[in-house]
């Protein structure tokens, strides 16, 4: 009974799902965006758990003295600052939580780890571009044409490096890239399909019962 | 008397009289627009007309679209000289509308004769995705018929992946370093395929890691994914014969922000030097960011995602990535249920399929530039997807 009935709702709403992607009357359209809608209540209920599981990970690993527990405290407080400061003033433009604690803090914080990006690509690049390989010295060539192209310098080398860059990119890169998207696209359809059926019970929390 | 005839000689021949019979210089009137139609908008909710009309005037400099229902004639739209359709959705279904289209050329306005009167309405069935419906059908029938096979025992071949060959080997690894393994199931939510998939996986990886006896990390992005994968690996554990051995907070939310998910990843990977690490599911930018950091604290790392341009970092950063569909195969590889590796079965042949349908489409389509052939131009329309 535990699995049979989230089973159940698994495939009537599975196959009214499917037959609704077909349908574009207004009352498909509506039941469509009316479970849309639950969707978004489900979340906001689950981010009670998932908030509870941050209160209880953090002080278990304060209360332990855990590697790392000094950044517990840090996570704590701000949840509990943000918090008080969300519930006494709002989340509006103006509010203090947008001009003390989001736009001046967190956004900031969120471009910095976005930059480091580009120094581990670096890094991954040299890793990637080593010919051991003849492999990795057919992307090390493809690659070099690529980005040679993709500037000034390439065009003055000869005029035309972008083209062949452009070539290599929209012919053998995009029909590796189709290739792959085909496979995912069927994988999902399968994968959907073993959900709906009941095959993969997984979701579910690994049970037959 | 001499000089005179001297000047009148010097002027030459006098010009002929002007005559009645030459041609006046041509006067282009600008003409009324043809062709125009409207109809009811197909494969849609209802409450809307599509209007089409001919360019074949070229004096025209805008269109006006005018519109008749129970309020009257009223003036709905002016169309640039280009633009030769008009998409009303201002309309109430089975209400009949007839139009009016007008060719503008400065102070000259010239007016089409009105449309027979139409109404729009809902239709129940999109035509234009009965190509998906026909592949959809084709594909389930694949689906249920190597389902059927496996459920009668035949051995069903399925090629070796290596990733997920290596999947006891990293979890062996780590209990032998006595170091924790984290399992990230990517960023996307429980409603994205991805995550399901990842989390299938999450409950082979967790039920090894409670046979091992090593420790499992899985930090998480989103609160309903969290309490799936929560559940998944506590019945892992319960499944292996370890429910003793789950610890309630080796599963925890850490926050929904994308980049200070991955901030926190880092300083997890950094701080507890894992032996192995897993990023199976929905990656984005912060991709690179994740599995630069585990290469760099020496963890063995694999990596899957059905995100083509995430892949190439994971094939970077990763020592072993599944790429797109291998992620969807992991669960039945890894469990080797005949069901699930029925429906591997068929994603093959599904793929199969494709192949064919490609290079059948593609050599009609090469054909049908040859004038003798052009009827297989149609062909083409049947592959777009709307």
């Amino acid at each position: 009974m535990k699995r049979n009935v989230p089973l159940a709702i698994c495939l009537g709403f599975g196959i009214v799902m499917m037959v609704q992607f077909f349908v574009p009357h207004p009352i498909s359209v509506g039941f469509y965006d009316l479970t849309t809608k639950w969707v978004r209540i489900v979340s906001a209920f689950a981010l009670v758990l998932g908030v509870g599981s941050f209160l209880m990970y953090h002080t278990e690993k304060l209360r332990r003295r855990r590697t790392g527990w000094l950044y517990s405290i840090v996570a704590l407080v701000a949840a509990a600052v943000s918090t008080v400061v969300g519930l006494a003033w709002g989340v509006k433009q103006t509010s203090p939580l947008q001009n003390y604690i989001f736009t001046p803090l967190l956004v900031p914080l969120n471009a910095s780890m976005f930059a480091i990006l580009a120094f581990y690509m670096a890094s991954a690049a040299y890793r990637a571009f080593r010919a051991r390989t003849k492999e990795s010295a057919l992307l090390l060539i493809a690659a070099f044409i690529v980005m040679l192209g993709m500037v000034p310098l390439g065009a003055a080398i000869w005029h035309r490096l972008p083209d062949l860059a452009e070539w290599i990119l929209s012919v053998p890169n995009m029909a590796a890239k189709r290739a792959i998207t085909f496979g995912v696209a069927l994988g999902g359809i399968a994968t959907a399909l073993k959900v709906i059926l009941g095959i993969e019970r997984g979701w579910l929390g690994g049970g037959k019962q | 008397m001499i000089p005179f005839l001297i000047l009148l000689l010097a002027a030459g021949p006098a010009a002929p009289p002007a005559t009645d019979t030459a041609a006046p210089p041509p006067v282009q009137r600008l003409a009324a627009p043809a062709g125009v139609k409207a109809f009811d908008t197909p494969n849609d909710q209802g409450k809307s007309i599509t209007l089409r009309w001919s360019a074949g005037d070229a004096l025209a400099q805008a269109w006006l679209v005018e519109r008749t229902g129970p309020e009257g004639p009223k003036v709905i739209s002016t169309n640039a000289a280009g633009d030769i359709g008009y998409l009303d959705e201002d309309v109430k279904d089975r209400i009949l509308y007839a139009y009016r289209i007008a060719a503008v050329a400065g102070a000259d306005t010239v007016w089409s004769g009105p449309t027979p009167a139409v109404s729009s309405s809902p239709q129940v069935f999109n035509t234009a995705r009965m190509n998906i419906l026909i592949a959809m059908v084709v594909f389930f029938m694949l689906v249920v018929y190597y389902i059927e096979t496996a459920k009668k025992g035949k051995n069903l071949f399925v090629r070796r992946i290596a990733g997920l060959d290596a999947v006891e080997e990293a979890v062996g690894r780590a209990t032998e370093m006595g170091k924790p393994i984290i399992y990230v199931p990517g960023l996307g939510s429980v409603a994205d395929l991805a995550t399901i998939a990842s989390l299938n996986i999450l409950g082979e990886v967790a039920k090894k890691v409670a046979q091992y006896d090593s420790a499992l990390l899985v930090p998480n992005r989103d609160p309903i994914v969290y309490t799936v994968a929560r559940e998944m690996v506590k019945e892992s554990y319960a499944k292996a014969g370890r429910p003793d051995a789950f610890k309630q907070d080796s599963v925890f939310f850490v926050t929904d922000q994308q980049f200070a998910f991955a901030a926190a990843v880092d300083g997890l990977m950094v701080r507890e030097k894992p032996a192995t690490n897993f990023f199976l599911g929905m990656f984005w930018a912060e991709s690179l960011i994740l599995a630069e950091t585990g290469a760099q604290t020496g963890a063995i790392q694999i990596a899957g995602t059905d995100q083509v341009f995430q892949l190439p970092f994971f094939i970077t950063a990763c020592d072993y990535t599944l790429i797109g569909e291998e992620l969807y195969a992991a669960s039945a590889y890894l469990s080797r249920e005949p069901l699930l590796l029925g429906s591997l079965k068929a994603q093959d042949y599904g793929k199969l399929l494709i192949l064919v349908v490609v290079v059948v489409g593609s050599v009609l389509l090469l054909l049908s530039k040859v004038p003798a052939f052009s009827v297989f131009s149609h062909i083409a329309g049947f592959f777009n997807i709307n």
